[in-house]
């Protein structure tokens, strides 16, 4: 099944992909534009942990001029970046290079500590697209990629759907896409991350717990290129859906 | 504070002189290149936090951790302070502040949250306090944070460019260089004037 949380008529609710419409809690079924789209999550009692990679596909690293890491190389997010399908998100005045990346996006089902990669599937509840905008000119050498970069109000869209993990036989092989303006700029598979999903929930919770509605974001292939207000960009993963987003 | 009315914990770095001057030259050598432009900011996810009282565990193979002594800044709303609170942000020693401290500050229980909220509606200044902290009892290092590098009013109006901190969050003020280290059986304790004390006991962790 595929959830959505959404705004209809003033109440915030989520929704379920029925046959090309939106089925919501009272039943009635509703075009993908009578509603506002909402990150697909419900909310968490505590704020929710965000973890995403970068330098996650050998390309990409190869593309930014870094050999592959030797182990992930991790920052977190909050809360706040993130925004609905079909939305807008800002290109700050004046910089020179705002790029988004197509993301595989884990959402955690189960509090994880110390899980073995074997063991790793059981504790995902589903998997949604994530468009990691980043904004290059403000990158420094501190903490890098810091949050001026990489926590932006709004600059995180993620959605449209919560697919549930048992819809993903297999989230090691996902074709991946973007598109600006209609013309695809980005392709990859999610099989050519360096570090893959078993892997990274291993991995995270030999030193931290993750809880249920923690997200990993997994990192982006080759093909980043600057976006300009106006500039409509879909992000597409293979089974999980195509997340829309408009620079302003 | 209560967890539950806790939002978004952010820490900052290089935000007292005596972090850069410790720093010195190697601001400008790689891989930094430059002294920071914007507030260093680091996130103290909800698995760090820690209630005044309790104790934090140090998994086998950290035979030590950095205490940082912060000062937080609560946000009533967004761009208005409510006060502010004790912190003890733990980490791995760091050698390298050149990608995220996710590995070395995200650890469960690493982040000690105070009781007391020193409220800043009657004092604007009331941040300009020193913080003490000791570790079994013995005085290690006085934090004054008449020495920040941001004011809280500055690092908060530099962050809000790009990011809305919203009622609940906080926004860790900085700890200085020189930091402490404590040890599995060590007790942790912070206090300052107007902030209460915040206590905290490092044991190792259960195999």
């Amino acid at each position: 099944m595929k959830y959505a949380r959404i705004i209809h008529d003033g109440k915030t609710q989520n929704a379920v992909e029925r046959d090309g419409q939106l089925l919501l809690e009272d039943a009635r079924l509703v075009a993908f534009d009578a509603v506002t789209w909402l990150p697909p999550l419900n909310p968490t009692h505590h704020p929710r942990t965000i973890l995403a990679l970068g330098l996650n596909y050998a390309d990409h690293a190869k593309e930014l001029a870094f050999k592959a890491p030797e182990e992930p190389l991790v920052f977190l997010k909050t809360e706040g970046t993130l925004n609905g399908h079909r939305q807008f998100t800002r290109r700050p005045d004046g910089v020179e290079f705002m790029h988004y990346e197509c993301e595989l996006t884990v959402i955690v089902g189960r509090e994880a500590r110390r899980v073995t990669r074997g063991d790793a599937y059981d504790f995902i509840a589903g998997y949604t697209v994530a468009n990691d905008y980043a904004v290059r000119d403000y990158l420094e050498n501190w903490y890098r990629p810091n949050l001026r970069v990489k926590n932006r109000d709004g600059a995180t869209p993620i959605g449209p759907w919560f697919v549930e993990a048992s819809d993903v036989p297999d989230p090691m092989a996902l074709a991946l896409q973007t598109t600006v303006n209609g013309k695809v700029t980005q392709s990859g598979n999610t099989r050519d991350m360096i570090f893959d999903v078993p892997f990274l929930i291993e991995y995270f919770s030999s030193f931290m717990t993750l809880r249920p509605g923690d997200l990993i974001l997994t990192g982006t292939p080759d093909g980043v290129v600057d976006c300009r207000p106006g500039d409509v960009v879909v992000t597409e993963i293979e089974a999980l859906g195509a997340l829309v987003n408009t620079i302003q | 504070m209560s967890f539950l009315a806790m939002g978004n914990v952010y820490g900052t770095l290089m935000n007292f002189r005596g972090e850069h001057d410790a720093l010195g030259a190697a601001m400008n050598a790689p891989p930094y290149k430059a002294p920071p432009r914007a507030p260093v900011l680091y996130v103290k996810p909800a698995n760090t936090w820690s209630a005044d009282g309790a104790e934090i565990a140090l998994p086998a193979g950290v035979p030590e951790v950095e205490v940082g002594a912060a000062l937080g800044m609560v946000l009533k709303a967004p761009g208005d302070i409510a006060g502010y609170v004790l912190f003890t942000d733990l980490s791995l020693p760091q050698t390298s502040y050149y990608r995220p401290p996710v590995k070395s500050n995200c650890l469960d229980g690493f982040l000690g949250v105070g009781r007391s909220i020193l409220r800043a509606e009657d004092n604007a200044d009331a941040w300009q306090v020193d913080v003490t902290v000791s570790i079994n009892g013995e005085v290690r290092r006085v934090v004054s944070f008449a020495h920040l590098v941001r004011s809280p009013a500055q690092l908060l109006a530099d962050v809000s460019e790009f990011m809305t901190l919203k009622a609940g969050d906080v926004l860790l003020l900085g700890c200085d260089a020189d930091r402490p280290r404590a040890k599995a059986g060590d007790r942790i304790e912070l206090s300052g004037p107007g902030l209460g004390t915040l206590a905290n006991t490092l044991v190792a962790e259960a195999a």
